[in-house]
This record gives C-alpha cells, sequence and structure tokens, in this order.
C-alpha cells in the first residue's frame, strides 16, 4: 500500500504478511508512517494505491472490517458513556447479534479486568481503566486481526505490564498488528518486528534475525582465573573463530573476546579454559541492543 | 438499518444526558407556546381556532434549534478522534451520517408531538381546520429534516462546535429569509428560480394546507443533498 499527504510520501509502497496467531511490532521513529499504516489498515484512511486482503477478501468491503478489531492512537472513546453502554454499542455496530451481547459484555469486563469500574461513565475512568474499555471494545466482536496503535503510551509501569501481559495472552488465539516506539516493549511482546523508516519498511524479522542481521559479530564477556593474565589473554587470541580480545579489568582479569564474522567462539573458550586448567567464573554473551539496531536502520 | 438504529439510539440519549433535549425542549415548547397562546397575536386575540401562529413562530424556534442539535454531530466526534472508532467499525459512512440525521429528526419529532396538546385544546374550543393543523406539522417535519441534513453538513465541514453551528445558520438565512429578499429586487426566470429555493416560500404554501408533490419534492431534495454532502465530505478523509 501506498498514501501520500500532497507531496510527502507518507508510506512508499510496503508490503508485508501476517500469519494467523502472530504479535506483529511496528516499530518506527516517529512520523515514520506507522500510524498512517494502521489507519490504512483498518480502513480509516483510503489508500492511495494497494489493498489490505484478510483471509484473500479486501478491506475495502464493510463486512471484511468485523475481523479487525482496533485501538486507535490516543484511545477515542465517548466520554459520556458508561463503560457498559459503550461496549454494547460497539458490539451491535459489529453486528454482534443482540442476545450474545451480554454474554460478550461479560467475557471482556472479565478478560480486561473491567469488573470494579464497569458502571462508570468513560470520562471517569482512570487512563489505565480508559485504555483497557480500548482494548475491550477492540474485542468485543472476536475479530481476527487485532490492530493496537500505541497501546501503553501513558500509562504507569504497573499497568504497561498488565497491558502487554493482556496483549500476549490474546496473542495466542488472534494475529496482533501493534505499533509503538518502546523498543523493550517489541521484545517482551511481539514475535515479530517490522521496522519502518520514512514510509518503507527498513527491517523485517524476529528481534533474533534482527540482531543477527545487524552486528554479525558475536561478543562475549568472560572472567577467567586461575593463570596470568598475560598467559590467558594471549591463549585466547590465538583460538580459532576469535577475532580480538580485550583485556577490560586485569585485576579481575575480565575479558571481551569478539569472534569473526558468523562464527561463535563460547565453546573454544570453554575448551581452553579446560585444556589449561584456568576457572572460568562468568560467560556472558552479549547481544546488541535492539535500540543499536533501531538507531542502524532509521539513521541514514 | 439495525445499525444506523444504533447510532441513533445513542446519539438520542447522549441528547438527554446532557441536558441538551430538556433546555431545547423547553426553549422550543416555551417560545411556540408563548406566542400561540400569550404573545401579541395569540389565539385570543385572532378569535381562529387554527395553529398559524404556532406555525410561523415555529418555523423559527426550529430554524435556531436544530443547528444546536447538529452541531456537535460530527465535529465532536472529529474533534476526540471517536469518529475513528466510529468510521472504522462493520459499518457504512452513509449508515453513520443517517443515524445521526435519524437522532436530531426523533428529537424534534418529540418536540412536535409535545405541542400536540395545543391541537386538542383548540380543536375543542372551536372549529378547527384540521387538515390544515395535519399539513402544517408536516410542513414543519420535512423543514426540519432539510435543516438537519444542512446542520450535519456544516457539522461535518469543521472539528468546531460553534464554527458548525453558526455555518449551519449562515446556511439556513439563505433558506429562510435571504431568498426571499433576493427575489423580491428580481423579476423573470431568475427571480422565479430563486424564490424557488426559499423554505419559508415551500412552508408557507403546506402550512396553508395544500400539500403540492413540488413542495414535497423540494424538501426532500434538499434533505437529500445535504445528507449526500455530509457523506461526501466524511468519506473524503485526506
Amino acid at each position: 500500500m501506498s498514501k501520500s499527504y500532497g507531496l510527502q510520501k507518507a508510506v512508499d509502497d510496503i508490503s508485508f504478511h501476517v500469519k494467523p496467531g502472530e504479535i506483529v511490532g511496528f516499530l518506527g521513529p516517529n512520523g515514520a508512517g506507522k500510524t498512517t499504516t494502521m489507519k490504512m489498515i483498518t480502513h480509516y484512511l483510503e489508500m492511495d494505491g494497494g489493498d489490505i486482503l484478510i483471509g484473500g477478501n479486501s478491506i475495502r468491503k464493510v463486512n471484511m472490517r468485523k475481523h479487525i478489531g482496533y485501538l486507535p492512537e490516543n484511545n477515542p472513546l465517548y466520554e459520556d458513556m458508561p463503560v457498559i453502554d459503550y461496549l454494547a454499542f460497539c458490539a451491535g455496530l459489529h453486528g454482534v447479534p443482540k442476545t450474545e451481547i451480554p454474554g460478550r459484555i461479560r467475557e471482556m469486563v472479565r478478560l480486561c479486568g473491567l469488573n470494579v469500574e464497569k458502571h462508570k461513565k468513560i470520562g471517569e475512568l482512570s487512563k489505565g481503566y480508559r485504555q483497557r474499555v480500548g482494548l475491550a471494545q477492540a474485542m468485543i466482536h472476536h475479530p481476527a486481526v487485532l490492530v493496537l496503535d500505541e497501546p501503553t503510551t501513558g500509562l504507569d509501569p504497573n499497568q504497561i505490564v498488565e497491558i502487554r501481559e493482556l496483549i500476549r495472552k490474546l496473542g495466542r488465539e488472534k494475529t496482533v498488528i501493534l505499533s509503538t516506539h518502546i523498543l523493550p516493549e517489541v521484545e517482551a511482546t511481539c514475535d515479530r518486528i517490522l521496522i519502518i523508516n520514512n514510509g518503507k519498511i527498513v527491517a523485517d524479522g524476529t528481534a533474533q534475525d534482527l540482531r543477527k542481521q545487524a552486528s554479525g559479530r558475536q561478543i562475549i564477556k568472560a572472567r577467567i582465573q586461575g593463570g596470568s593474565v598475560q598467559d590467558i589473554f594471549e591463549k585466547l587470541a590465538a583460538l580459532p573463530g576469535v577475532a580480538s580480545v580485550d583485556l577490560v579489568n586485569a585485576d579481575e582479569s575480565r575479558f571481551e573476546i569478539e569472534s569473526h564474522q558468523g562464527a561463535t567462539s563460547n565453546e573454544a573458550v570453554f575448551h581452553a579454559c579446560v585444556q589449561n586448567k584456568w576457572v572460568l567464573t562468568e560467560l556472558i554473551p552479549i547481544e546488541t541492543k535492539l535500540e543499536d539496531i533501531f538507531r542502524d536502520v532509521t539513521l541514514n | 438499518m439495525k445499525e444506523i438504529w444504533i447510532i441513533a439510539r445513542r446519539e438520542l440519549n447522549a441528547f438527554f444526558d446532557s441536558l441538551v433535549a430538556y433546555i431545547l425542549l423547553i426553549a422550543f415548547l416555551g417560545f411556540s407556546g408563548y406566542f400561540t397562546w400569550l404573545g401579541g397575536s395569540d389565539i385570543f386575540f385572532r378569535k381562529q381556532a387554527d395553529l398559524q401562529v404556532f406555525f410561523s413562530v415555529a418555523l423559527w424556534t426550529l430554524f435556531f434549534f436544530i443547528p444546536a442539535l447538529t452541531m456537535k454531530q460530527l465535529a465532536e466526534e472529529k474533534k476526540t478522534g471517536t469518529i475513528e472508532l466510529l468510521l472504522t467499525k462493520a459499518i457504512s459512512d452513509r449508515q453513520v451520517i443517517l443515524g445521526k440525521f435519524l437522532a436530531c429528526l426523533m428529537l424534534v419529532l418529540i418536540a412536535l408531538a409535545l405541542t400536540i396538546p395545543y391541537f386538542i385544546t383548540i380543536s375543542s374550543i372551536g372549529d378547527m381546520d384540521q387538515g390544515a393543523t395535519l399539513s402544517g406539522y408536516l410542513g414543519l417535519i420535512l423543514m426540519s429534516a432539510a435543516y438537519i441534513a444542512i446542520g450535519l453538513f456544516a457539522s461535518s465541514l469543521t472539528n468546531n462546535q460553534i464554527v458548525a453551528f453558526l455555518l449551519a445558520l449562515l446556511i439556513g438565512i439563505f433558506f429562510q429569509f435571504l431568498f426571499n429578499v433576493f427575489s423580491s429586487g428580481m423579476t423573470g426566470w431568475m427571480g422565479e428560480l430563486i424564490s424557488n429555493l426559499s423554505v419559508t416560500k415551500h412552508y408557507e404554501s403546506i402550512k396553508r394546507g395544500v400539500i403540492d408533490s413540488k413542495d414535497i419534492v423540494y424538501f426532500l431534495s434538499l434533505t437529500f443533498l445535504g445528507l449526500m454532502f455530509s457523506e461526501l465530505v466524511i468519506s473524503k478523509r485526506k
């Protein structure tokens, strides 16, 4: 799909496929086109070109929108409606049969932990509860796909954890597409990461994949005792697969060992310790931080 | 159809929850009641068992009353972003517009229904032309439908309620008043055309008890155009 605002291309001919049951995290700097993409997926914005298919059917058909649950950015809600009425309203508009609506509301109230607040007006709720109401309305018609635009903005750390758990729980049976610019959130909740920048997809894969693509070189931190630092340093450097060794702290005999591209040296280091009767007290693989990958692909 | 009704019911509830409905009903009944029963040329002064005064006053009260109902319909939804929720539901843009139209029309119908006691009272104290009265009510309903459609269109253009209100009045004043004024200064087909655009002209003819298909077509076309343009504006989001 593509979308332009005037001369500016907000989304530039991107295409991706999401498998059923997958939780996909949509990452990108502000203004990268995340929200525009989500608005097109939910058919709030008309696409300039392209199409969005759910199970082969275009989202342009009104009826197909039943399969999508949407939590827009900033979670707009009718402040003047009580929670229960609001959920009934949303369910009705999605064509949930009248007789099923009370059951669905009970289910959502339980799932989203809204029981204490269910009779209050939405305007009286705290931010965390409003967010839950937003999630509840997105799910009340049992959609196959959930589109969540920054579901945890403005929540306190406890609420963030709760919402993330809720999303993971949902992800077992639903396809979830969520956008965020909070990196740990993607790691914590998503199976797959899509990074978008200037309207284009610049990275696509699991957190693991992205790390491999981005860094290529494995770095391990090791603390090896029971020999002279000089001796250990030389022998480590001579190991196959090891590109360079850095002595971090001579007193505590800590090293950083960088492997050659595509190679790992954990085992070689371990065997070297055994051979030389050194004591290996720490061996920590250092993962490239997602932040670094993010910076890598979004700053050209 | 069910979806239209769900939206209409929500809007109607919102009118009553926010006191808008009560304020407007009281204002409407107050004005029209005062002029019908107490004001200068009231029914006792005219010694005519009819509702002609009510119909004249109601035309103007509804003229101001309706933009106040329609102003928030789309403007507020756009401002708070709830329009995004509404339009991404499994409903068409047209159903959203029709639901809101229906809600406003129903509130007007409630207001008109509350004046039925006038009808009953007057027909019991004199010989009333019931046909003219019924067609007067029909005129009010048709004229309200047209102004609601115009109001919704005004509301679809902005996300500021005040702007929507004033814009609806501005468009409305042409139909209510200015087209009459313009046409009086013109002759020939231009004058004819412009005078035919006037709501008041068509309303007066229905109010007299003459239900002409020309007048009905006029009001229905105005309503249809207003709704069609509102839908067009709403569906053209960036």
